[in-house]
Protein backbone atom coordinates (compact mmCIF):
# COMPACT_ATOMS: atom_id res chain seq x y z
CA UNK A 1 0.00 0.00 0.00
CA UNK A 2 1.28 3.45 -0.95
CA UNK A 3 1.76 5.89 1.91
CA UNK A 4 -1.00 8.52 1.74
CA UNK A 5 0.32 12.04 1.20
CA UNK A 6 -0.74 14.91 3.40
CA UNK A 7 -0.03 18.63 3.66
CA UNK A 8 1.56 19.39 7.00
CA UNK A 9 3.80 21.84 8.82
CA UNK A 10 7.35 20.57 9.04
CA UNK A 11 8.79 22.07 12.23
CA UNK A 12 12.33 23.19 12.99
CA UNK A 13 13.21 19.76 14.44
CA UNK A 14 11.81 17.89 11.43
CA UNK A 15 8.61 16.71 13.14
CA UNK A 16 5.34 17.10 11.25
CA UNK A 17 2.34 18.96 12.66
CA UNK A 18 -1.11 19.39 11.13
CA UNK A 19 -2.25 22.48 13.05
CA UNK A 20 -0.50 25.79 13.54
CA UNK A 21 -1.28 26.99 17.07
CA UNK A 22 0.35 29.84 18.96
CA UNK A 23 -0.23 28.79 22.57
CA UNK A 24 -0.19 30.87 25.75
CA UNK A 25 0.86 28.52 28.56
CA UNK A 26 0.35 29.55 32.17
CA UNK A 27 2.93 27.84 34.38
CA UNK A 28 0.59 27.81 37.37
CA UNK A 29 -3.04 28.31 38.36
CA UNK A 30 -2.50 31.92 39.49
CA UNK A 31 -1.09 32.90 36.08
CA UNK A 32 -4.24 31.76 34.27
CA UNK A 33 -5.77 35.25 34.40
CA UNK A 34 -2.82 36.89 32.60
CA UNK A 35 -2.53 34.04 30.09
CA UNK A 36 -6.24 34.14 29.27
CA UNK A 37 -6.09 37.95 28.94
CA UNK A 38 -3.27 37.66 26.38
CA UNK A 39 -5.29 34.99 24.58
CA UNK A 40 -8.26 37.35 24.32
CA UNK A 41 -6.10 40.32 23.28
CA UNK A 42 -4.31 38.67 20.37
CA UNK A 43 -6.48 36.91 17.78
CA UNK A 44 -5.26 33.48 16.70
CA UNK A 45 -3.64 32.56 20.01
CA UNK A 46 -4.82 29.84 22.32
CA UNK A 47 -4.53 30.17 26.10
CA UNK A 48 -4.42 26.87 28.04
CA UNK A 49 -5.50 27.55 31.63
CA UNK A 50 -5.19 24.66 34.10
CA UNK A 51 -5.51 24.02 37.83
CA UNK A 52 -1.97 23.17 38.94
CA UNK A 53 1.74 24.09 38.94
CA UNK A 54 2.29 25.18 42.55
CA UNK A 55 4.18 23.26 45.24
CA UNK A 56 4.19 20.00 43.31
CA UNK A 57 7.17 17.74 44.01
CA UNK A 58 8.85 14.46 43.08
CA UNK A 59 7.39 12.31 40.32
CA UNK A 60 4.27 14.49 40.21
CA UNK A 61 6.42 17.56 39.50
CA UNK A 62 8.36 15.69 36.79
CA UNK A 63 5.06 14.78 35.13
CA UNK A 64 3.91 18.40 35.41
CA UNK A 65 7.02 19.69 33.60
CA UNK A 66 6.82 16.92 31.00
CA UNK A 67 3.20 17.85 30.32
CA UNK A 68 3.81 21.61 30.06
CA UNK A 69 7.00 21.36 28.04
CA UNK A 70 5.61 18.64 25.81
CA UNK A 71 2.47 20.64 25.10
CA UNK A 72 4.54 23.61 23.93
CA UNK A 73 6.89 21.33 21.99
CA UNK A 74 4.05 19.51 20.15
CA UNK A 75 4.49 19.81 16.34
CA UNK A 76 0.96 21.24 16.07
CA UNK A 77 2.29 24.29 17.94
CA UNK A 78 4.13 26.91 15.87
CA UNK A 79 5.22 29.11 18.78
CA UNK A 80 4.62 29.42 22.52
CA UNK A 81 4.36 32.11 25.20
CA UNK A 82 4.92 30.93 28.77
CA UNK A 83 3.64 33.01 31.72
CA UNK A 84 4.39 32.10 35.34
CA UNK A 85 4.34 33.77 38.71
CA UNK A 86 8.15 33.61 39.09
CA UNK A 87 10.98 33.26 36.55
CA UNK A 88 12.56 29.94 37.66
CA UNK A 89 9.97 27.36 36.69
CA UNK A 90 8.82 29.64 33.83
CA UNK A 91 12.29 29.49 32.31
CA UNK A 92 12.53 25.74 32.85
CA UNK A 93 9.49 25.26 30.61
CA UNK A 94 10.74 27.86 28.09
CA UNK A 95 14.11 26.08 27.80
CA UNK A 96 12.39 22.72 27.35
CA UNK A 97 10.25 24.01 24.50
CA UNK A 98 13.21 25.90 22.95
CA UNK A 99 14.99 22.56 22.33
CA UNK A 100 12.61 22.05 19.40
CA UNK A 101 13.96 25.22 17.75
CA UNK A 102 10.54 26.89 17.65
CA UNK A 103 9.99 30.47 18.85
CA UNK A 104 9.18 30.62 22.57
CA UNK A 105 9.23 33.44 25.11
CA UNK A 106 8.69 33.48 28.88
CA UNK A 107 7.24 36.17 31.16
CA UNK A 108 6.93 36.24 34.95
CA UNK A 109 4.54 38.31 37.00
CA UNK A 110 6.39 38.99 40.29
CA UNK A 111 8.11 42.42 40.24
CA UNK A 112 6.00 43.39 37.18
CA UNK A 113 2.35 42.74 38.01
CA UNK A 114 -0.37 41.42 35.72
CA UNK A 115 -0.80 44.59 33.62
CA UNK A 116 2.80 45.01 32.50
CA UNK A 117 3.16 41.24 31.97
CA UNK A 118 0.00 41.12 29.85
CA UNK A 119 1.21 44.06 27.74
CA UNK A 120 4.66 42.59 27.12
CA UNK A 121 3.42 39.03 26.51
CA UNK A 122 0.70 40.34 24.16
CA UNK A 123 3.25 42.22 22.09
CA UNK A 124 5.34 39.03 21.74
CA UNK A 125 2.23 36.96 20.96
CA UNK A 126 1.32 39.50 18.28
CA UNK A 127 4.73 38.99 16.67
CA UNK A 128 4.47 35.16 16.89
CA UNK A 129 0.96 35.07 15.42
CA UNK A 130 1.89 37.17 12.41
CA UNK A 131 4.98 35.02 11.84
CA UNK A 132 3.05 31.74 12.21
CA UNK A 133 0.28 32.90 9.89
CA UNK A 134 2.75 32.99 7.01
CA UNK A 135 4.03 29.43 7.52
CA UNK A 136 2.94 27.20 4.64
CA UNK A 137 1.90 23.59 4.60
CA UNK A 138 4.19 21.32 2.64
CA UNK A 139 4.01 17.81 1.25
CA UNK A 140 4.47 15.16 3.95
CA UNK A 141 3.23 11.59 4.41
CA UNK A 142 0.66 10.12 6.78
CA UNK A 143 3.25 7.87 8.45
CA UNK A 144 5.12 10.96 9.67
CA UNK A 145 2.25 11.73 12.03
CA UNK A 146 2.19 10.43 15.59
CA UNK A 147 -1.38 9.33 16.36
CA UNK A 148 -2.94 8.36 19.70
CA UNK A 149 -6.01 6.15 20.27
CA UNK A 150 -8.46 6.01 23.14
CA UNK A 151 -12.19 5.35 23.41
CA UNK A 152 -14.72 7.01 25.71
CA UNK A 153 -18.28 6.55 26.96
CA UNK A 154 -18.01 3.10 25.44
CA UNK A 155 -20.88 0.70 25.10
CA UNK A 156 -21.09 -2.72 23.51
CA UNK A 157 -21.05 -1.14 20.02
CA UNK A 158 -17.51 0.19 20.51
CA UNK A 159 -16.20 -3.36 20.85
CA UNK A 160 -18.33 -4.49 17.88
CA UNK A 161 -17.68 -1.61 15.47
CA UNK A 162 -15.74 1.59 16.28
CA UNK A 163 -12.80 0.06 18.21
CA UNK A 164 -12.10 -2.65 15.61
CA UNK A 165 -12.31 0.09 12.95
CA UNK A 166 -9.52 1.93 14.76
CA UNK A 167 -7.66 -1.40 15.07
CA UNK A 168 -7.94 -1.83 11.31
CA UNK A 169 -6.50 1.67 10.76
CA UNK A 170 -3.70 1.01 13.30
CA UNK A 171 -2.71 -2.19 11.46
CA UNK A 172 -2.45 -0.16 8.23
CA UNK A 173 -0.64 2.77 9.81
CA UNK A 174 1.95 0.61 11.59
CA UNK A 175 2.52 -1.45 8.44
CA UNK A 176 3.37 1.89 6.77
CA UNK A 177 5.94 2.54 9.54
CA UNK A 178 3.77 5.08 11.32
CA UNK A 179 3.78 5.88 15.04
CA UNK A 180 0.85 5.41 17.41
CA UNK A 181 0.09 5.05 21.11
CA UNK A 182 -2.61 3.43 23.23
CA UNK A 183 -3.01 3.51 27.02
CA UNK A 184 -5.87 3.50 29.58
CA UNK A 185 -3.96 1.23 31.95
CA UNK A 186 -6.80 0.44 34.37
CA UNK A 187 -9.23 -0.14 31.51
CA UNK A 188 -7.26 -3.15 30.31
CA UNK A 189 -8.28 -5.02 33.49
CA UNK A 190 -9.47 -8.51 32.68
CA UNK A 191 -7.70 -8.41 29.32
CA UNK A 192 -4.18 -7.61 30.49
CA UNK A 193 -3.01 -11.09 29.43
CA UNK A 194 -4.25 -10.37 25.90
CA UNK A 195 -2.36 -7.05 25.84
CA UNK A 196 0.78 -8.70 27.20
CA UNK A 197 0.60 -11.24 24.37
CA UNK A 198 0.56 -8.34 21.89
CA UNK A 199 3.97 -7.06 23.03
CA UNK A 200 6.71 -7.24 20.39
CA UNK A 201 9.14 -8.93 22.81
CA UNK A 202 8.81 -10.76 26.15
CA UNK A 203 10.69 -7.86 27.82
CA UNK A 204 8.13 -5.32 26.61
CA UNK A 205 5.36 -7.65 27.80
CA UNK A 206 6.92 -7.80 31.27
CA UNK A 207 7.35 -3.99 31.35
CA UNK A 208 3.68 -3.61 30.49
CA UNK A 209 2.64 -6.03 33.25
CA UNK A 210 4.73 -4.14 35.81
CA UNK A 211 3.01 -0.84 34.93
CA UNK A 212 -0.38 -2.54 34.82
CA UNK A 213 0.09 -4.24 38.20
CA UNK A 214 1.21 -0.99 39.86
CA UNK A 215 -1.91 0.81 38.63
CA UNK A 216 -4.15 -2.06 39.68
CA UNK A 217 -2.51 -2.13 43.12
CA UNK A 218 -3.27 1.59 43.49
CA UNK A 219 -6.93 0.91 42.66
CA UNK A 220 -7.13 -2.01 45.09
CA UNK A 221 -5.66 0.17 47.85
CA UNK A 222 -8.12 3.03 47.32
CA UNK A 223 -11.35 1.33 46.25
CA UNK A 224 -14.37 1.20 48.53
CA UNK A 225 -16.57 -0.94 46.25
CA UNK A 226 -16.32 -2.74 42.90
CA UNK A 227 -15.96 0.65 41.11
CA UNK A 228 -19.22 0.08 39.23
CA UNK A 229 -20.45 3.49 37.90
CA UNK A 230 -16.84 4.81 37.96
CA UNK A 231 -15.20 2.10 35.85
CA UNK A 232 -17.33 1.09 33.97
CA UNK A 233 -18.96 4.55 34.07
CA UNK A 234 -22.66 5.16 34.55
CA UNK A 235 -22.74 5.96 30.81
CA UNK A 236 -21.04 2.67 29.91
CA UNK A 237 -23.65 0.81 31.97
CA UNK A 238 -26.50 2.70 30.33
CA UNK A 239 -25.00 1.55 27.01
CA UNK A 240 -25.04 -2.11 28.04
CA UNK A 241 -21.50 -2.67 29.36
CA UNK A 242 -21.61 -4.49 32.69
CA UNK A 243 -18.08 -5.23 33.95
CA UNK A 244 -14.56 -3.82 33.62
CA UNK A 245 -13.50 -7.06 31.91
CA UNK A 246 -16.15 -6.63 29.21
CA UNK A 247 -15.13 -3.00 28.72
CA UNK A 248 -11.46 -3.97 28.47
CA UNK A 249 -12.00 -6.50 25.68
CA UNK A 250 -13.82 -3.87 23.62
CA UNK A 251 -11.04 -1.38 24.31
CA UNK A 252 -8.32 -3.83 23.23
CA UNK A 253 -9.93 -4.13 19.78
CA UNK A 254 -8.25 -0.77 19.00
CA UNK A 255 -4.81 -2.40 19.04
CA UNK A 256 -5.43 -4.13 15.72
CA UNK A 257 -5.12 -7.77 14.77
CA UNK A 258 -1.53 -7.93 13.48
CA UNK A 259 0.23 -5.08 15.28
CA UNK A 260 2.63 -5.75 18.18
CA UNK A 261 3.53 -2.88 20.51
CA UNK A 262 7.21 -2.00 20.76
CA UNK A 263 7.58 -0.27 24.14
CA UNK A 264 6.07 1.29 27.24
CA UNK A 265 5.97 5.04 27.87
CA UNK A 266 5.57 6.97 31.09
CA UNK A 267 2.66 9.45 31.09
CA UNK A 268 3.40 12.25 28.57
CA UNK A 269 6.68 10.63 27.47
CA UNK A 270 7.48 10.90 23.75
CA UNK A 271 8.01 7.67 21.76
CA UNK A 272 11.65 7.23 20.67
CA UNK A 273 10.82 5.63 17.33
CA UNK A 274 7.99 4.43 15.12
CA UNK A 275 5.57 1.59 15.86
CA UNK A 276 2.77 1.20 18.40
CA UNK A 277 3.54 2.23 22.00
CA UNK A 278 1.73 1.64 25.28
CA UNK A 279 1.47 4.72 27.52
CA UNK A 280 0.54 4.55 31.20
CA UNK A 281 -2.54 6.82 31.38
CA UNK A 282 -5.75 7.11 33.30
CA UNK A 283 -8.85 6.22 31.32
CA UNK A 284 -10.51 9.62 31.85
CA UNK A 285 -10.67 11.14 28.36
CA UNK A 286 -9.48 14.72 28.90
CA UNK A 287 -6.61 13.65 31.17
CA UNK A 288 -5.42 10.93 28.79
CA UNK A 289 -5.67 13.11 25.67
CA UNK A 290 -3.70 15.88 27.41
CA UNK A 291 -0.95 13.34 28.19
CA UNK A 292 -0.82 12.17 24.59
CA UNK A 293 -0.70 15.67 23.10
CA UNK A 294 2.08 16.43 25.61
CA UNK A 295 3.95 13.37 24.32
CA UNK A 296 3.82 14.85 20.81
CA UNK A 297 0.75 13.18 19.29
CA UNK A 298 -0.74 15.38 16.55
CA UNK A 299 -4.01 13.50 15.92
CA UNK A 300 -6.28 11.34 18.03
CA UNK A 301 -8.69 8.56 17.02
CA UNK A 302 -11.58 8.34 19.49
CA UNK A 303 -14.24 5.62 19.26
CA UNK A 304 -17.35 6.33 21.32
CA UNK A 305 -20.55 4.44 21.99
CA UNK A 306 -22.80 6.68 24.08
CA UNK A 307 -21.17 9.91 22.84
CA UNK A 308 -18.18 11.25 24.78
CA UNK A 309 -17.84 14.84 23.57
CA UNK A 310 -14.23 15.33 24.72
CA UNK A 311 -11.73 17.24 22.59
CA UNK A 312 -8.21 18.59 22.99
CA UNK A 313 -6.74 22.05 22.34
CA UNK A 314 -3.60 20.84 20.55
CA UNK A 315 -4.63 17.90 18.39
CA UNK A 316 -7.78 17.25 16.35
CA UNK A 317 -9.82 14.35 17.73
CA UNK A 318 -11.55 12.14 15.15
CA UNK A 319 -14.66 10.74 16.80
CA UNK A 320 -16.27 7.59 15.43
CA UNK A 321 -19.28 5.64 16.60
CA UNK A 322 -21.04 2.41 15.73
CA UNK A 323 -24.11 3.21 17.82
CA UNK A 324 -26.93 4.24 15.45
CA UNK A 325 -28.80 6.07 18.26
CA UNK A 326 -25.72 8.17 19.12
CA UNK A 327 -24.99 8.89 15.45
CA UNK A 328 -28.60 10.07 15.00
CA UNK A 329 -29.01 12.10 18.20
CA UNK A 330 -25.46 13.55 18.49
CA UNK A 331 -24.41 13.82 14.86
CA UNK A 332 -22.50 17.07 15.43
CA UNK A 333 -20.08 15.19 17.69
CA UNK A 334 -19.40 12.25 15.36
CA UNK A 335 -16.91 12.49 12.49
CA UNK A 336 -17.39 8.96 11.20
CA UNK A 337 -20.52 6.81 11.47
CA UNK A 338 -19.62 3.10 11.38
CA UNK A 339 -23.02 1.79 12.55
CA UNK A 340 -23.26 -0.04 9.22
CA UNK A 341 -21.01 -2.67 10.79
CA UNK A 342 -23.82 -3.60 13.19
CA UNK A 343 -26.34 -4.02 10.40
CA UNK A 344 -23.88 -5.87 8.17
CA UNK A 345 -23.82 -3.12 5.53
CA UNK A 346 -20.14 -2.27 6.19
CA UNK A 347 -17.15 -4.50 6.95
CA UNK A 348 -14.03 -3.64 8.98
CA UNK A 349 -11.86 -3.11 5.89
CA UNK A 350 -14.34 -0.63 4.45
CA UNK A 351 -14.63 1.17 7.79
CA UNK A 352 -10.84 1.25 8.21
CA UNK A 353 -10.46 2.66 4.71
CA UNK A 354 -12.96 5.42 5.49
CA UNK A 355 -11.15 6.24 8.71
CA UNK A 356 -7.78 6.44 6.94
CA UNK A 357 -9.33 8.74 4.34
CA UNK A 358 -10.74 10.95 7.11
CA UNK A 359 -7.31 11.03 8.79
CA UNK A 360 -5.81 12.39 5.56
CA UNK A 361 -8.54 15.04 5.22
CA UNK A 362 -8.15 16.01 8.88
CA UNK A 363 -4.37 16.22 8.50
CA UNK A 364 -4.88 18.50 5.49
CA UNK A 365 -6.89 20.94 7.60
CA UNK A 366 -10.49 19.75 7.78
CA UNK A 367 -11.86 20.69 11.19
CA UNK A 368 -13.04 17.76 13.30
CA UNK A 369 -16.31 17.90 15.23
CA UNK A 370 -14.50 18.74 18.48
CA UNK A 371 -12.60 21.58 16.80
CA UNK A 372 -15.70 23.07 15.18
CA UNK A 373 -17.58 22.88 18.50
CA UNK A 374 -14.69 24.34 20.51
CA UNK A 375 -14.03 21.29 22.69
CA UNK A 376 -10.51 22.01 23.94
CA UNK A 377 -10.33 20.21 27.28
CA UNK A 378 -6.84 20.59 28.77
CA UNK A 379 -6.61 18.56 31.97
CA UNK A 380 -3.40 17.82 33.82
CA UNK A 381 -2.86 14.41 35.40
CA UNK A 382 -1.93 14.92 39.04
CA UNK A 383 -0.38 11.95 40.83
CA UNK A 384 -0.86 13.11 44.46
CA UNK A 385 -1.36 16.14 46.73
CA UNK A 386 1.00 19.11 46.58
CA UNK A 387 3.44 19.78 49.40
CA UNK B 1 -31.44 -8.86 8.88
CA UNK B 2 -29.84 -9.89 12.15
CA UNK B 3 -31.18 -8.94 15.58
CA UNK B 4 -28.15 -9.80 17.66
CA UNK B 5 -24.42 -10.31 17.16
CA UNK B 6 -21.98 -12.71 18.81
CA UNK B 7 -18.26 -11.84 18.99
CA UNK B 8 -16.92 -15.37 19.21
CA UNK B 9 -18.41 -18.83 18.71
CA UNK B 10 -17.48 -19.71 22.34
CA UNK B 11 -19.55 -16.81 23.74
CA UNK B 12 -22.62 -17.50 25.88
CA UNK B 13 -24.06 -13.97 25.44
CA UNK B 14 -24.88 -11.88 22.37
CA UNK B 15 -25.53 -8.14 21.80
CA UNK B 16 -28.86 -6.99 20.38
CA UNK B 17 -28.42 -4.47 17.57
CA UNK B 18 -31.90 -2.93 18.01
CA UNK B 19 -34.42 -2.54 20.84
CA UNK B 20 -36.13 -5.92 21.16
CA UNK B 21 -39.44 -6.80 22.85
CA UNK B 22 -40.21 -9.75 25.07
CA UNK B 23 -41.50 -12.69 23.05
CA UNK B 24 -39.85 -11.65 19.78
CA UNK B 25 -38.18 -14.36 17.70
CA UNK B 26 -34.61 -13.20 17.08
CA UNK B 27 -31.93 -14.15 14.57
CA UNK B 28 -28.28 -13.79 15.54
CA UNK B 29 -24.91 -14.56 14.04
CA UNK B 30 -21.22 -14.36 14.86
CA UNK B 31 -19.31 -11.36 13.48
CA UNK B 32 -17.45 -13.65 11.06
CA UNK B 33 -20.92 -14.84 9.89
CA UNK B 34 -19.84 -18.50 10.28
CA UNK B 35 -22.39 -19.37 12.97
CA UNK B 36 -26.02 -18.41 13.34
CA UNK B 37 -28.59 -18.91 16.08
CA UNK B 38 -32.30 -18.31 16.70
CA UNK B 39 -33.60 -17.28 20.11
CA UNK B 40 -36.77 -15.95 21.73
CA UNK B 41 -36.38 -12.76 23.79
CA UNK B 42 -37.74 -13.36 27.31
CA UNK B 43 -37.59 -9.65 28.26
CA UNK B 44 -37.46 -6.26 26.59
CA UNK B 45 -33.77 -5.60 25.87
CA UNK B 46 -32.50 -2.17 24.74
CA UNK B 47 -30.20 -1.63 21.77
CA UNK B 48 -26.59 -2.71 22.47
CA UNK B 49 -27.41 -4.64 25.64
CA UNK B 50 -26.59 -8.31 26.13
CA UNK B 51 -28.90 -11.31 25.70
CA UNK B 52 -28.25 -14.71 27.31
CA UNK B 53 -27.69 -17.45 24.74
CA UNK B 54 -28.22 -20.19 27.32
CA UNK B 55 -29.41 -20.68 30.91
CA UNK B 56 -26.99 -19.63 33.70
CA UNK B 57 -26.95 -20.47 37.39
CA UNK B 58 -25.32 -18.40 40.15
CA UNK B 59 -21.53 -18.69 40.01
CA UNK B 60 -21.36 -19.40 36.26
CA UNK B 61 -18.92 -17.44 34.09
CA UNK B 62 -20.14 -15.23 31.27
CA UNK B 63 -18.01 -15.51 28.13
CA UNK B 64 -17.82 -12.71 25.51
CA UNK B 65 -15.00 -12.16 23.00
CA UNK B 66 -14.19 -15.79 23.90
CA UNK B 67 -13.04 -14.46 27.29
CA UNK B 68 -14.24 -14.33 30.92
CA UNK B 69 -16.17 -11.07 31.54
CA UNK B 70 -17.53 -11.84 35.01
CA UNK B 71 -19.60 -14.06 37.30
CA UNK B 72 -23.34 -14.65 37.39
CA UNK B 73 -24.92 -13.40 40.65
CA UNK B 74 -28.59 -14.21 39.87
CA UNK B 75 -29.92 -17.04 37.70
CA UNK B 76 -30.51 -16.16 34.02
CA UNK B 77 -32.61 -17.96 31.40
CA UNK B 78 -31.74 -18.04 27.71
CA UNK B 79 -33.25 -14.95 26.05
CA UNK B 80 -33.08 -12.78 29.17
CA UNK B 81 -31.26 -9.50 29.61
CA UNK B 82 -27.72 -9.90 31.02
CA UNK B 83 -26.58 -6.82 32.90
CA UNK B 84 -25.74 -5.39 36.35
CA UNK B 85 -28.74 -7.16 37.95
CA UNK B 86 -27.24 -10.60 37.29
CA UNK B 87 -23.56 -10.16 36.28
CA UNK B 88 -20.63 -8.78 38.34
CA UNK B 89 -16.91 -8.28 37.82
CA UNK B 90 -14.50 -10.88 39.21
CA UNK B 91 -11.74 -8.30 39.50
CA UNK B 92 -12.62 -5.34 41.71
Amino acid sequence: MEVPRIKGYRRENGRVGIRNHVVILPVDDISNAAAERVGRTIEGTLALPHAYGRLQFGEDLDLFFRTMTGTGANPNVAAAIVIGIEPGWTDRIVQGIAKTGKPVAGFSIERSGDLKTIAEASRKAFEFVQWASELEREECTLNELYVSVKCGESDTTTGLASCPTVGNAIDRLIELKGTASFGETSELTGGEHVVKAKAATPEVGEQFMKVYNEYNEFILQNKVDDLSESQPTKGNIRGGLTTIEEKAFGNIEKLGKKTRFVGCLKPAEAPSGNGLWFMDTSSAAAEALTLWSASGAVMHLFPTGQGNICGNPIMPVIKLSGNPLTCATMSEHIDLDVSGILTGEMDFDQAGERLLNLMVRTANGRLTANEALGHREFVMTKLYRSA
Amino acid sequence: MRDFLIHNSQDNVGVVVRDVKSGEELAGETIDKNNSLRLTAQEDIPLAHKIALRDFKVGDTVIKYGEDIGRVVAAIRAGEHVHVQNLKTKRW
